[in-house]
């Protein structure tokens, strides 16, 4: 229900942005320089430009969706939250004999997070007490209870009454509507309804937001993420989890990436390695990195050297594929010129080969700082004493949401920053890339 | 003997489904030291066939090729080589790319710098010279490549469609480049064009190659190269020999091709 409203919400923002920007935001609108002049922009994919506007409002639409299906404290529209509050309810109890005696059931509702929050004094808050309220005349007395939002309560009316259940006496009617056992009724509030035994129940209205245990709202994750700088987490700040899980991946990327490379020229130079590498090569390619993990485990334990070694392995196919392909990717009329200019196998292989082949080294090394990273997350995931994956894994074993979607979004901007240095170090080092 | 022979040279290709292609069939040429030969031929008579063996790429099945009486083995510096386009390393400037043969000899860059400066004055790219080559238009490219081939002052120059790519305009002026370059370096050339043209303008001696087996069809010798030296090529084009020699070579080649097509419909 909640994902389908999801999807209908972020459809309509997709489509009422575009007529409303587009209405008021004609510049935006236009195509630019030369594409301006192109009478035909429909299947020609290079007169398509991202509009940034819909870039703007697409990452603004992902936040109100988010603060909007949350408990989030910012003054922004939201869906309908859960009832909070103090809410009141009579009951009839009616004996053997026919007789029957009304009372009030008085319930608060407090948030389920207040635990987690913290009060005026900065002392955490506790749950509240129940609510006082008089007896009240007749056998039966007035009761008084707490339950959480997204909560659910179970009423031992008789407790204080002067008739017990055995004797007979039974709940007849809720707000003075008879209501049987198994029986629910909806209030504005909640619902009441009677277990199969008769004992009232009261379900507080829980809304469309999710509890905060399944979608804190971003400003407790911008908060966690405060004090996860200052305090760390499960003994490693925040720094250290991240450090960790940048130094395997580009240790074990280094690794793959030296020993790949030299097989993989060696596979696009002589019939001998071809050969013998060739079978190796195609068999573990196919191989998730995340299918050796356990195997790694076995071997290695958890220590720094099991992840290092997986990850080695997971840039290794990768950079001899890419290595094997830049060499054949050298044109044979550069290497004809090469040689009729004097230049001896190991010229070639460094003044030709080498270069011509950095593009497509690059290209590798980009899939496989992506493969690396997503490989180490899980990794942690599995078995780690420190890491990004470790820290998240941790977290959602003490329901600590918050964290975990801290981790995630680390985890994407670093895999996002690490995309964006080596494209700079690509244009850098290889600036006649797609020119020729 | 002074001068490069090609020895009764043969080529067949073994096919995959057991048959085989006689690229090249006895093919013999003497040519004399700063001769400047132009190849004709319809499209597959093994013209890049020969080159390639002439370069040393390629070992003939029968026959060998003789550089001032010593056999051919494989590439050496003394056989430069100008591909048609793209054969340029893009990794180095326009000096790097000139200076790429006098590098690979040891020759260091104070020595091989004079060289550079006076070789890109020749081909007029003094102020391209710390550009990289992919800023180059097609036709500066080729001026590199024919740099790049002089820096290593080679014997035999060998050009397989040399300025194929280039537009008809380029083309003109890179032909009058190469015909003056041919005088002032007294170098061996050996060049295959697709266009008559061509052949005609920058060929001392014009080869025409049938195809199936690639074989010499026949031989002209011509005074057009020696004409056009230093002049404008279209005054050579008035002469009074062009337009007949062009329409004679125009039908042979025309007929050759009709022939290919009529049996290929044979076949079918
Ligand atoms: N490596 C090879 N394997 C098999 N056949 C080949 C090979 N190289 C060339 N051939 C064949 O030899 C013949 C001559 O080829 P070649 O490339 O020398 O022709 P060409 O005269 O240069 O043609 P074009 O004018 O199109 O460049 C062609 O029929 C070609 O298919
Ligand atoms: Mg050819």
């Amino acid at each position: 229900m909640t994902s389908l409203l999801v999807l209908f919400l972020y459809a309509t923002a997709f489509f009422g942005t575009y007529f409303i920007a587009s209405r008021f935001l004609q510049s935006y609108f236009q195509r630019k320089g030369f594409n301006k002049l192109k009478t035909v922009t429909f299947g020609d994919e290079s007169a398509v430009t991202a509009n940034r506007i819909a870039s703007i409002i697409s990452i603004v639409t992902v936040f109100w969706l988010w603060i909007a299906f949350t408990n989030s404290a910012l003054p922004l529209p939201k869906l309908p939250g859960p009832f909070q509050g103090e809410i009141e309810f009579t009951y009839t109890v009616t004996l053997n004999d026919g007789t029957s005696d009304d009372a009030t059931v008085t319930i608060l509702v407090y948030p389920e997070d207040i635990q987690q929050t913290v009060g005026a004094q900065g002392i955490p808050n506790r749950a509240p007490d129940a609510p006082s309220r008089g007896l009240g005349e007749g056998f039966a007395k007035n009761d008084t209870t707490t339950v959480a939002r997204y909560g659910f309560k179970v009423i031992d009316v008789w407790s204080n009454d002067e008739v017990a259940k055995a004797d007979g006496s039974a709940v007849t009617a809720i707000n003075g509507q008879p209501i049987s056992p198994g029986q629910k009724m909806q209030i504005p509030e909640g619902e009441i309804g009677l277990t199969n035994k008769g004992t009232p129940t009261f379900a507080p209205y829980t809304g469309l937001r999710m509890a905060r245990l399944y979608l804190p709202a971003p400003e407790i994750v911008w908060q966690r993420f405060v004090t996860l700088i200052a305090d760390g987490y499960q003994g490693f700040t925040l720094w250290e989890h991240t450090y960790y899980s940048l130094y395997r991946v580009i240790f074990g990327f280094l690794l793959g990436a030296i020993v790949g490379i030299p097989i993989g020229y060696a596979m696009g130079l002589t019939n001998w390695s071809r050969g013998w590498f060739d079978p190796i090569v195609e068999f573990m390619r196919p191989v998730p990195p995340l299918a050796l993990i356990p195997l790694i485990i076995i071997w290695f334990g958890i220590d720094e050297t099991g992840k290092i070694v997986l990850l080695f392995l997971a840039a290794l196919w990768i950079m001899i594929i890419a290595a094997r392909s830049g060499v054949s990717g050298v044109a044979i009329s550069k290497v004809h010129a090469a040689y009729s200019l004097g230049a001896s196998k190991w010229q070639i292989l460094s003044r030709v080969i080498v270069p011509n082949s950095l593009p497509e080294i690059f290209t590798g090394a980009r899939v496989a700082m992506g493969v690396c990273w997503g490989t180490v997350v899980a990794a942690e995931l599995v078995a780690a004493e420190v890491g990004l994956g470790k820290m998240i894994v941790a977290a959602s074993k003490f329901q600590l949401t918050d964290i975990v979607i801290v981790g995630i979004i680390l985890i994407g901007i670093i895999g996002f920053l690490i995309d964006v240095g080596m494209r700079a170090l690509e244009k850098w080092l290889v600036p006649w890339k797609g020119r020729i | 003997m002074v001068g490069l022979l090609v020895d009764n040279v043969s080529m067949h290709f073994n096919l995959p489904n057991g048959g085989y292609i006689q690229a090249l069939k006895n093919v013999t040429l003497d040519i004399k030291s700063g001769e400047l030969m132009s190849v004709l031929g319809p499209s597959g008579c093994g013209k890049t066939t020969l080159l390639n063996i002439v370069a040393g790429f390629l070992a003939p099945t029968e026959g060998q090729v003789n550089l001032n009486d010593v056999r051919v083995t494989g590439p050496s510096p003394e056989r430069g080589m100008v591909f048609q386009q793209g054969a340029l390393f893009e990794w180095m400037s326009v000096r790097d790319n000139v200076s790429f043969g006098p590098d690979m000899k040891g020759m260091s860059r104070k020595e091989s710098a004079e060289k550079v400066e006076h070789l890109l004055d020749i081909v007029g790219l003094q102020d391209f010279k710390e550009k990289a080559v992919y800023e180059l238009s097609g036709g500066m490219q080729q001026r590199v490549a024919l740099a790049r081939c002089l820096a290593n002052d080679p014997d035999v120059i060998l050009m397989d469609e040399p300025l194929g790519a280039l537009d008809a305009l380029t083309r003109e002026k890179m032909q009058s480049l190469v015909l003056d370059l041919w005088k002032d370096t007294k170098k061996t050339i050996i060049l295959i064009t697709h266009s008559v043209e061509e052949a005609l303008l920058l060929g001392e001696r014009l080869l025409v190659m049938a195809p199936r087996p690639g074989r010499v069809h026949k031989e002209y010798r011509l005074p057009f190269a020696d004409l056009g030296v230093g002049k404008d090529l279209r005054e050579v084009k008035k002469h009074e020999d062009y337009a007949s020699t062009r329409e004679e070579i125009l039908a042979m080649i025309w007929n050759m091709e009709e022939e290919i097509m009529g049996r290929a419909e044979e076949v079918a």
